[in-house]
């Protein structure tokens, strides 16, 4: 079966099912199975996430980014001070980037303690993190493609029948 | 009391209505239908588009634009007609028009004369034949067979030809059909044409929308050129319908004369969309690239389905419609379509209503996501099993 047509539809609705899947792809539950399975073991899919929007819980909840500087390291490059970063699970993303800094990651913590405490005694300690700039999330407009408590388009205004 | 009924001209009353319109009324009175009925796309128009429209506002373009539409904005259809189909037309051989639908209406009163024959492969759009006859022309229609995959045939058309034929007109790919015109079809068409006086008005409102296959406009044929009236426009390209814009490229002198009449009844298309209409040129390849993907899985998904159940579908290759052979349970069009509104709430158009050779069929738009897509079918399987044996 094609699996760049699974990937697509279940980038669209990560919780359609086996049995929807292939109703759509006119394939065999086994083989859309199959190709899930191995897609996810390729870790070409790497997750299935939910987006929350913790603000309307009263659960307390920070996020922040922070750009990294740090320098490499002889052989390795940036991947081993990547992998020092990533392993706390604070961090949400980690990415190597262009400009100011090299890293920029995002983290979620449960108060600006925590965010300050996990700069100031986990990230800026690390060999190589020569400096850190932290911002804050104030408010969340869109998060993964989206868009939370904005105005939603119009879904469905055609006429009923047209040539 | 004024007699309206004597006051109303004649062509007015002799126009039928459309049979979309009927079903349209008898659907708007049940409203918990679900709908396979649309000829226009889901999607909404991209952001991009959107966002240059009220850049346009914002700035104060609220004027008329020179009649033909904006010069940038027809530049930017022939880098556009050149890039996609291999075509050459100069700002001086589009008009930009109150979508294709005009376009149409303009190229036929520009060149009809009462009398003048027409002709008109269906099952079709449902505008050439009512547009030919207000402009006093003769519609002579082909039916397109199924065994052809709805394609007209050269040897069809070289048949349909008489000393008065003025126009052929060439919708495809094709609604309500979903049929496309392969090279082969359009050269054989292009030697039928090219030693005659005959226009092609070559309708390609749903060039962008095939699958499995490029779109060819007759007009990229040697000689053909000449012969052709180029009809596209925004709507379905990229999803558009609500901003009215459309266009007509030709040879200089039947732009010109469709011009003039352009002038007097519309005076220039409207502004915000053309200015809206230059961004959907430049930057929007990527949103045509995931609307027709889009597209394509559910088309596939109505084929087979569709198939499944009994009704024998073939596969087209372009626009969003699948366009199934309902005779299988003995009804004609109407009474499928009316009975599945009735019993199972789905809302699908007899093929009837786009020619008489579409009895027997039923036009089934996919222009809806992959979830209402399933429910229908499964309505539509439901019937068709009820149905089965009575």
């Amino acid at each position: 079966m094609d699996a760049m047509k699974l990937l697509h539809l279940l980038a669209d609705d990560p919780r359609a099912t086996v049995t929807d899947l292939a109703d759509i792809l006119g394939e065999s539950e086994e083989e859309v199975a199959k190709t899930k399975d191995s897609l996810e073991a390729k870790k070409i899919i790497c997750g299935y996430h939910t987006v929350i929007n913790w603000d309307k819980t009263n659960i307390d909840h920070v996020d922040a980014f922070i750009g990294v500087s740090a320098k490499p390291e002889r052989g390795t490059g940036y991947d081993k001070i990547a992998e020092r970063i990533g392993k706390f699970p604070e961090v949400s993303s980690l990415y190597l980037t262009s400009g100011t800094s090299e890293f920029l990651l995002s983290i979620n913590a449960r108060t600006m303690r925590e965010v300050a405490d996990f700069v100031g005694e986990k990230l800026a300690p690390i060999d190589g993190v020569a400096a850190t700039v932290t911002m804050f999330v104030l408010k969340k407009y869109k998060v993964n493609g989206v868009m939370l408590d904005m105005k939603a388009e119009i879904e469905d205004d055609r006429q009923l029948i047209s040539a | 009391m004024l007699d309206y009924e004597k006051l109303i001209s004649q062509k007015a009353k002799d126009m039928r209505p459309s049979g979309i319109r009927r079903f349209f009324d008898l659907a708007a009175e049940m409203p918990e239908c679900i709908s396979l009925g649309v000829g226009e796309p889901d999607f909404q128009t991209p952001w991009d588009i959107r966002d240059a429209a009220i850049h346009s506002l914002e700035v104060g373009r609220t004027k008329y634009t020179a009649n033909a539409g904006l010069k940038e904005l027809r530049e930017e259809i022939g880098v556009w007609l050149q890039k996609r189909y291999g075509l050459h037309y100069d700002e001086t051989e589009v008009l930009v028009t109150v979508g294709g639908s005009e376009a149409i209406d303009l190229a036929i009163r520009a060149l009809v004369e009462p009398g003048d024959e027409v002709i008109i492969p269906e099952p079709c759009f449902v505008c050439y034949d009512p547009i030919t006859t207000l402009t006093g022309g003769v519609p002579v229609p082909i039916a397109t067979k199924e065994e052809n995959d709805f394609r007209v045939t050269a040897e069809e058309i070289k048949a349909a030809l008489s000393p008065r034929t003025k126009i052929l007109v060439l919708g495809y790919p094709n609604n309500p059909t979903g049929a496309v015109l392969r090279h082969e079809d359009l050269e054989a068409i292009a030697e039928v044409l090219r030693d005659t006086n005959v226009i092609v008005l070559s309708d390609e409102i749903y060039s962008e929308l095939t699958y499995g296959y490029r779109h060819e406009s007759i007009a990229s044929f040697p000689g053909m050129r000449e012969h052709t009236i180029v009809v596209n426009g925004f709507s379905k390209t990229f999803s558009m319908t609500g901003w009215r814009l459309g266009y007509a490229a030709g040879p200089k002198p039947l732009i010109q004369a469709m011009t003039k009449i352009h002038q007097s009844c519309i005076m220039s298309a409207p502004t915000t969309s053309q200015y809206a209409a230059i961004t959907a040129l430049k930057d929007c390849d990527d949103d045509i690239e995931e609307m027709r993907r889009q597209y394509d899985l559910r088309r596939q998904y109505c084929v087979r389905k569709l198939n499944e159940m009994g009704l024998k579908t073939f596969e087209p290759k372009g626009a969003f419609y699948v366009f199934p052979d309902i005779s299988i349970l003995g009804l004609s069009s109407d009474e499928f379509c009316e009975a599945l509104l009735k019993e199972k709430h789905v809302a699908i158009v007899p093929g009837n209503a786009f020619g008489a050779s579409g009895e027997g069929f039923a036009r089934i738009s996919y222009a809806y996501s992959i979830d209402h897509l399933r429910e229908a079918m499964k309505r539509i399987a439901e019937f068709v099993n009820e149905h089965k044996g009575e």
